[in-house]
């Protein structure tokens, strides 16, 4: 038995997860690999949103892939930590944003 | 830093290397290169033609890059003889090749450089010299360099990692940014990468780690606009190159426990239409001591030609080499990962 939750040998398996069902794996990798195309979104910015994104869901798995991702997209580091603060700017920020909600409950029960 | 050589690390020994290459756990889950050959039908590998003459005119070089798959320093002495030199022009002569590539080292470095290149051009052939631009700098004798080159009309191919100088530093060593943009206004002072001169300059983007490059198209793009706009440099072309497993590159792989896995990348990203393109196919790859190898990267490796008669420059047979199975090994996934990888940038 893993003594860990998280193993980075487990990202390397990723593709197999379709072993316990084949259908929607197939189609989850398809959309995948579409949405990460060039479009009206450069693979780069993509890459820098995935990495923004893996902060925010503090997955180790994708902040380990899309840091190297958006390093081969050409991204420099600078550009990876500012898309690091932006989730980081959001996150606080939706706390922060509830602060009004607490200033309103308390004018609604304060004199 | 001193090369691997010089500080005798066993893996400065050509079969430790190939050891590591072809034998080690590390390499145990991926497919022997020769095996992915054969799914595409172009196993043994053979050459298209003799298009380039690559020569490296010696190991001698101002900086000791983290990356070098040389091995290449200020204390290796390796060097090409004039004799050596006068061999490969024989062979230049009536051949069918039309490009030269020198390379080293700093070939500059070679103090026959400017002789062979006279002789070189001469011969009516495409001189192209990878010059590291800091060895413009590196003593009043070679200042005049820029002058030299356009004289000759020689290419000129540089390194520069990246178009920062943090990146370009941690591998190519302190100061070598700044330096490396001083070169370049050199350059373009006398015409080099400017529209009109016909003077070529290329760069040469290598990544600073254990990652691939990402799209030659997008990174020139990105290099033109940042060296413009901060430096008020120019160039013509940036080849993306992947970093091969060899040497200190393959060093700083295993000492930073990314080997395996670099490994896999290049395997995973293997690609038929790369290994379709791949230089091996047209070049041949001379080395200091007059030797002849499939490529730059075989010569490291010390895997001489398939051509039994053929090994050396003084023994050219050209139908042999022609006829020859170029040496693969795992190394080679390096020029087939992704969009393909040569001294010529991308292949696909």
């Amino acid at each position: 038995m893993d003594k860990s939750y998280y193993n980075p040998e487990d990202l390397k398996k990723f593709g197999k997860v379709g072993e316990f069902q084949q259908e929607l794996a197939d189609k989850f990798f398809s959309y995948y690999g579409e949405v990460f195309k060039d479009g009206e979104l450069s693979a780069r910015e993509k890459a820098l949103i995935a990495l923004a994104v893996a902060h925010t869901v503090q997955c180790p798995y994708c902040i380990d892939a899309y840091t190297v991702g958006s390093l081969e997209k050409g991204a420099t580091e600078g550009q990876m930590m500012e898309a690091v603060h932006v989730a980081t700017a959001i996150r606080g920020g939706a706390s922060l944003v509830h602060g009004v909600q607490m200033m309103n409950k308390v004018k609604e029960v304060s004199m | 830093m001193k090369s691997l050589k010089a500080r005798n690390e066993p893996i400065a020994n050509f079969s430790h290397q190939i050891d590591i290459l072809e034998e080690s756990k590390e390499v145990e889950n991926i497919p022997k290169f020769s095996d992915k050959l054969n799914v595409i039908g172009l196993n043994p590998l053979k050459p298209t033609g003799l298009e380039i003459f690559q020569v490296n005119v010696g190991k001698m070089c101002n900086q000791t890059c983290e990356h070098c798959h040389v091995d290449a320093g200020p204390d290796r002495k390796e060097i090409m003889t004039r004799e050596t030199m006068q061999q490969c022009l024989e062979v230049l002569k009536d051949s069918s090749f039309d490009i030269v590539d020198l390379t080293g080292g700093a070939p500059e470095m070679n103090p026959h450089f400017r002789w062979f290149v006279e002789e070189i051009r001469k011969l009516g052939k495409h001189v192209m010299v990878r010059c590291n631009l800091t060895i413009i700098l590196a003593n009043p004798k070679y200042n005049d360099l820029p002058e030299f080159f356009r004289k000759h009309k020689i290419e000129v191919v540089s390194s520069l990692p990246f178009y920062n100088p943090d990146r370009t530093d941690r591998q190519r060593g302190k100061g070598v940014f700044s330096k490396s943009v001083e070169a370049l206004k050199m350059l373009n002072r006398v015409g080099y990468g400017k529209e009109g001169t016909g003077l070529i300059l290329n760069l040469v983007y290598n990544p600073s780690g254990a990652f691939l490059p990402a799209s030659q198209q997008q990174l020139e793009s990105d290099f033109k606009r940042v060296l413009k706009k901060d430096h008020d440099i120019e160039f013509n072309n940036l080849f993306a190159i992947t970093n091969l497993p060899i040497s200190r590159f393959l060093d700083y792989l295993i000492k930073s426990d990314n080997y395996e896995n670099y490994m896999e990348k290049l395997a995973n990203a293997f690609n038929p239409s790369a290994a379709m393109g791949v230089m091996c196919r047209n070049t041949l790859s001379i080395g200091w001591d007059g030797y002849i190898f499939d490529c730059d990267f075989n010569q490291m490796l010390d895997l001489k030609v398939d051509a039994p008669t053929s090994q050396h420059i003084s023994n050219f047979d050209t139908d042999e080499l022609l006829n020859r199975n170029i040496v693969t090994g795992n190394h080679c996934y390096g020029c087939t990962a992704g969009a393909g990888s040569s001294c010529g940038g991308t292949t696909t």
